[in-house]
């Protein structure tokens, strides 16, 4: 018997999934707790005693958590000193010229990192690499010693051009960790060796900030797991979709950050992937948010130059999930003009939609879905002191109808059409600036709200079909389960390709990939293929914008690098530029570590499935579309069989979701036990 | 009410930004120059077929381009209405450049496709991209010293550069023939070009979903709408005039100041900006054509409004008159190229000044309002090629009623980031000895101005040429509502010892350097807002630990006495202030 873990700890819920496999059986079990904000360990554990087994049975526990992401967003940090070069102490602080948003002259901005606890020391390397001006060590130290005294926690040396030649970071980093009380040293060049000098010293910045809160998080939930007898390995998730040993995370803390959507992204990959899916836009709509995320030949798009909030880039490699709008608490309203407006106010999830009834008088995308039977009434007698759908449609109807000149219904189908369009445009504008057409992608639909949006968000889109997984509420507790051990690496040479050294190009490569094997090596038992990918950021002279290309081995020649980028270019751009020289910016390298593959079919008990279809019909009720009422069968998604087909209008409600199909959509359940919607079109 | 039901008229108003926005990246994404790739220096928007009226434009284009665009498509129409410009057919794009065509500067060049439906002209697709050199008598266009605008670079009237759907071989040898690195422009004028197909393409799609009636019912109603919009917001500032002045150093090339003179109207729902009184158009680069003038007022007024959609219904309130006989309405051949970067930020921060008397809690103190051209022109001997290097800055926000203006701002009319000083020092012979902070900057106040920066880059090899095309070297940026002046925008050149200001202080071309030179720039801070003495001593205090002032600067600007551990002496601090009440 082996049973494995997938655990999520996000801002509202703790979600589980265990996989239990003996010979060729498997189960899985779940559980969905309040996170434990105070201390997430608590939570973690409560969830691991809600399946019923003891921590002591477990064999691996793969862990996301929202830790060091709640850390910066909410500024709850270390205090961190930094030392840097002279002449450069301001750097975090001014940033590039920037302002929050193109139009309004207001916004502030605080670094990670006060002034006052930014110290500089004589020392310079040029672009280069050479030596301009000699470490001063004797300043050195009186720098490090200034800032224990002053009661910082941990420690950045971010020196100009490290990522040319580190050996002066090296030097101040060795000095550090003999007069810093603990490990908490963070160079710039050592979590990713890139050139920007701002960007990479907040990258560090926020690695030191969040190192010691991960650090006691994460041993904190090991000694709990102790106490319990669980004396096996602990995993925890990266925002770059892969895993990493809990001995390991904390040193490159930053790398955790953005790692529940990530995992969330990692999920619909491996789902589609069994699936038969290569090419999907995933869509995680909630109630505060919607996060997309594009993946594309099976891979989930990756960047490294990811901004968390205003003024604060991580460049480390991560899933590139963007959030593109407010979620189901987006508040509609009009405006001076008489003009209908859904967003940006929300009503968020304090004090959320008014039938939530925690005092919300705005109406919200979820009022709307419930006023058009998209939700289901009675559900909403699972809240305290429930309001009634009456009470929802009267403030409909004062608020939007009446001004509106619209019915209720609608008034309300207005809401999540110009909802809909909104969201269109924004992920249209995220795959176009990846040089994708949506068209040509599928929509994966999670999160509490995607499956209810989903059809009609991808008719919008022209996209044709939409893929609803079996636990939309769960994935980024599956995500857990199914990620593998990733280590990701950038090095900076900025280049012309054809003064390049070869070797050197070589020898990073393979330097890169020998890190990754080292970092992976300790998790050996559990992964049962390595694969390496090797790529380069190329860009032709004079440009600012870089293409990620794959390179096909780490002894890649000159004529092969320059080939692959031009078909690289002429594939995104459509031109050929053959007088102007290429340059060769950033050298990657991912070492992946695959783990044992899980079954998706597993996530839906085969007991519970009816074999006829008829037999998971528990209802009807109306249902508005198109601008007018339908009778919508009711689907238990439990008991859907196995390659069963129906037609829109239907619902199929579960705990963690509800998924809506508009008439003229029809619905297959593929042989995993996905919902394949074919979206058609409306039928009005 | 109108006959589109509510949905469908807020649906295709976000499809018609939409349309703007695709174009946008288009251009982007697949443009050569660095400055429209990364800095986004570039604009799309669809414009009347009749009037060149905005229909909409593009959140994210530049801000500087907000309505220019539609006094240059009514100027093509005029043109082709007088047979001085070809009449369109399907397929073609007109390129223009001429500022005095409802442009900015030469540098600003305009493509425009005449947008047909059905075999039927429906409206006009425009963009604006930066070029980064378009001939003139220094590399970029960005002269301090040129006096008529043929030393600016090659003009364009509006002239068919694709004819059917292709590009005319003579009039881009024409083009290339007159402007430096031409080999590269292929790459934008491509781009340029696609962009505004991409455009053709979803608005196509959008007709095609809804219909042309509808559609064309739709962009007057949704025009109506955003004037009840700026109506509403205007219709909240209290009747009256308020009065504003703000100062360009000079123009480069006499050096006395130039005066921009505001009255702001507010009478119902409706603003009058006037003009009169500010300086005649002058010897140097600094006018302002018309169109950047207006604009520059638009552009304001969304800063102080941002919820307003961008069509031209919101400009409908906003009345100004035509300023005749001063700088901000330049003719033919005054010299222009400061229009864009500075002059435009001068009449932004007079809207600023003016409202802030009216609106305090809607609008800041002034920011720095410069762009902070730098531009260093040379041959590197170690790679015998020759370069110019662009360093743009930002400066101090200016502080507002809820709090601190940001440190380091971009500019007003722009949304560009500055390039890293490890991507400058590996392109080009130079080395930054410092890049941080205009310590003592920020304009006291209640809340404060943020801060500008404060940097010194040493020529390494051979010898080169510096440009400098900022301002606020005279003045700085004014406080609001009690608050003080920001720090004034400095340049120096090291030099064997000596230092060296130019003369016009923040203006100067083909300065000297050798190897081992420096040059050194501090950038403006933002004006302070509110009475300094009413700040926080606590906080005075924190500014002080951080380095922001002086201790000196505390008692002087804040009346706040520090003791020798940089704690509020407050028994001090009370005698100080009430010294000074």
């Amino acid at each position: 018997m082996r049973r494995v873990v997938g655990i999520d700890v996000g801002g509202t819920f703790t979600d589980l999934l265990l996989y239990e496999t003996e010979a060729d059986t498997g189960r899985v079990a779940l559980a969905k707790i309040p996170t434990t904000i105070a201390n997430q360990a608590k939570g973690v554990l409560a969830a691991i005693d809600a399946t019923g087994t003891s921590a002591s049975a477990i064999d691996l526990i793969i862990h996301g958590t929202t830790a060091t992401t709640n850390a910066v967003l909410e500024r709850k940090l270390a205090k961190v000193g930094l030392i840097t070069t002279r002449g450069f102490r301001d750097t975090l602080e001014v940033g590039r010229r920037t302002r929050p948003k193109p139009y309004g002259m207001t916004g502030t901005f605080e670094p990670l990192v006060p002034r006052d606890l930014r110290l500089e020391v004589a020392e310079r390397m040029n672009a280069q690499g050479e030596v301009v001006i000699p470490l001063d060590e004797t300043e050195l130290r009186a720098a490090i010693e200034r800032l224990k005294g002053l009661g910082c926690e941990a420690l950045v040396i971010h020196f100009l051009h490290s990522y040319a030649n580190p050996a002066h970071e090296q030097a101040a980093g060795r000095i550090a960790l003999q007069m810093w009380p603990n490990a908490y040293v963070t160079m710039g060049h050592a979590l990713l060796s890139e050139f920007r000098e701002y960007e990479r010293g907040t990258t560090a910045s926020v690695n030191a900030a969040v190192q010691p809160v991960l650090d006691r998080y994460v041993r904190l939930l090991q000694t709990e797991l102790e106490k319990k007898s669980f004396g096996r390995d602990l995993l925890v998730m990266n925002g770059n979709g892969g895993t990493v040993s809990a001995r390991l995370v904390a040193r490159e803390a930053a790398k955790t950050i953005m790692s529940g959507p990530a995992s969330g992204v990692m999920a619909a990959a491996e789902t589609l992937r069994q699936s038969g899916v290569a090419n999907a836009i995933t869509y995680d709509m909630g109630g505060t948010s919607t996060d997309v995320a594009l993946i594309h030949g099976g891979v989930p798009e990756v960047s490294s130059e990811l901004t968390i909030d205003y003024g604060l880039p991580i460049h480390v490699p991560m899933v590139d999930v963007r959030t593109v709008g407010a979620g189901g608490g987006s508040i509609a309203s009009i405006n001076a003009a008489g003009m209908l407006q859904v967003g940006p106010q929300s009503a968020g999830s304090e004090p959320g939609p008014i039938c939530y009834a925690r005092g919300g008088e705005a109406p919200t995308i979820t009022d709307a879905n419930l006023v058009l039977g998209r939700l289901d009434p009675k559900r909403l007698h699972a809240v305290k002191n429930p309001v009634s759908v009456e009470h929802v449609r009267a403030i409909f109807e004062a608020k939007l109808a009446k001004p509106l000149g619209l019915s209720v219904e609608a008034a309300a189908a207005a809401v999540i059409r110009l909802a809909n369009a909104h969201m269109s445009g924004a992920i249209r504008m995220v795959s176009l600036s990846r040089g994708y057409d949506p068209r040509d992608f599928s929509l994966f639909a999670f999160g509490g709200a995607g499956p209810l949006h989903a059809v009609a968000l991808a008719r919008e889109l022209g996209i044709p079909e939409v893929l609803v997984p079996a636990r939309p509420g769960l994935t980024n507790a599956l995500g857990c389960l199914v990620a593998d051990l990733r280590q990701d690496f950038v090095n900076t040479l900025n280049v012309p390709l054809d003064q390049a050294d070869i070797s050197e190009v070589q020898r990073i490569l393979n330097d890169q990939r020998a890190r990754g094997m080292a970092v992976n090596a300790a998790e050996q038992n559990e992964i049962v293929e390595t694969i390496v990918l090797h790529g380069a950021d190329m860009q032709f002279r004079g440009q600012t914008h870089l293409i990620r290309v794959n390179l096909p081995s780490a002894d890649v020649s000159r004529e092969e690098i320059q080939k692959i980028f031009e078909t690289a270019y002429f594939n995104r751009f459509q031109v050929h530029l053959p007088e102007i020289r290429a340059v060769l910016v950033n050298l990657v390298t991912s070492v992946v570590g695959k783990r044992r593959t899980f079954p998706i079919s597993a996530l839906l008990d085969a007991s519970d499935r009816a074999s006829a279809l008829d037999s998971a019909i528990i209802g009807e009720r109306k249902l508005y579309a198109g601008g007018a009422w339908h009778t919508a069968t009711i689907f238990d998604r439990a008991k859907l069989p196995l390659e069963a087909r129906f037609a829109g209008p239907a619902v199929i409600q579960q705990i963690d979701a509800t998924t809506v199909v508009e008439p003229g959509a029809s619905v297959l359940v593929d042989k995993v036990g996905n919902l394949r919607i074919t979206v058609g079109s409306a039928s009005e | 009410m109108s006959r589109i039901d509510p949905l469908t008229l807020a649906v295709i108003q976000a499809s018609l930004a939409q349309v703007c926005n695709e174009m946008d990246i288009a251009f982007s994404r697949s443009a050569f120059s660095p400055v429209i790739a990364e800095a986004d220096d570039r604009s799309s928007g669809i414009y009347d077929k009749e009037t060149g009226a905005l229909i909409s434009q593009g959140e994210f284009g530049l801000p500087v381009f907000v309505g220019t665009m539609q006094y240059s498509t009514a100027e093509i129409l005029r043109l082709i209405r007088e047979g001085k410009a070809g009449a369109p057919r399907p397929g073609d794009i007109y390129i223009v450049n001429d500022p005095y065509l409802g442009g900015t500067h030469l540098m600003d060049v305009r493509f425009a496709l005449p947008f047909y439906y059905q075999g039927e002209l429906f409206c006009w697709l425009q963009n604006t991209g930066h070029w980064p050199d378009v001939g003139g008598m220094v590399p970029g266009g960005f002269s301090a010293k040129a006096t008529e605008v043929e030393q600016e670079g090659l003009r364009l009237p509006p002239v068919k550069l694709f004819k059917q759907g292709v590009m005319d071989p003579e009039i881009y040898a024409i083009i290339c023939s007159n402007i430096r690195v031409a080999d590269q422009r292929i790459g934008d004028i491509k781009a340029q070009a696609a962009a505004l197909k991409v455009g053709e393409k979803r608005l196509t799609e959008l007709l095609d979903r809804y219909g042309r009636d509808t559609v064309t019912a739709a962009i007057a109603e949704i025009r109506q709408r955003a004037a009840k919009l700026m109506r509403a917001h205007i219709a909240t500032i209290p009747d009256g005039v308020y009065r504003s002045e703000a100062f360009v150093d000079s123009d480069g090339v006499v050096n006395e100041p130039l005066k921009i003179a505001l009255a702001v109207t507010k009478q119902g729902d409706t603003l009058t900006f006037d003009f009169a009184g500010s300086s005649p158009p002058c010897r140097g680069p600094m006018n302002s054509v018309v169109a950047t003038t207006y604009s520059s007022v638009y552009l304001a007024m969304r800063h102080i409004f941002p919820d307003t959609p961008l069509n031209s219904g919101v400009f409908e309130p906003l009345v100004i008159k035509r300023p005749e006989g001063t700088f901000l309405d330049a003719r033919y051949p005054r010299p222009v190229s400061g229009c864009a970067a500075e002059v435009s930020q001068r009449i932004a921060e007079a809207v600023f000044l003016a409202l802030v008397q009216a609106i305090p809690d809607k609008v800041t103190a002034a920011p720095a309002g410069s762009s902070g051209n730098f531009a260093l022109g040379g041959t590197d001997p170690a790679k015998g090629t020759s370069y110019v290097m662009y360093q743009i800055s930002g400066g101090g926000y200016g502080g507002n009623a809820d709090h601190d203006g940001l440190t380091n701002g971009c500019s007003t009319i722009g949304i560009s980031k500055t390039a890293p000083v490890e991507v400058m020092e590996q392109y080009y012979p130079v080395l930054f000895r410092r890049f941080g902070m205009h310590e003592g900057s920020a304009g006291a106040g209640l809340h404060r101005g943020g801060f500008g920066v404060h940097y010194e880059v040493e020529l390494l090899r051979g010898e080169a040429r510096a440009s400098f095309v900022m301002d606020h070297g005279r003045f700085g940026p004014p406080g609001a509502q009690g608050g003080r002046e920001g720090g004034r925008n400095v340049v120096r050149i090291h030099r064997d010892g000596a230092v060296l200001t130019p003369e016009h202080l923040s203006k100067d071309q083909d300065i000297p350097l050798k190897r081992g030179d420096r040059v050194e720039v501090l950038t403006p801070g933002g004006g302070g807002y509110g009475d300094p003495l009413q700040r926080d001593p606590a906080i005075v205090a924190r500014d002080v630990g951080r380095g922001y002032y002086t201790p000196e600067a505390a008692a002087t600007l804040f009346g706040v006495a520090l003791d020798g551990h940089g704690a509020v002496d407050a028994a001090r601090t009370a005698a100080l202030r009430a010294g000074r009440a």
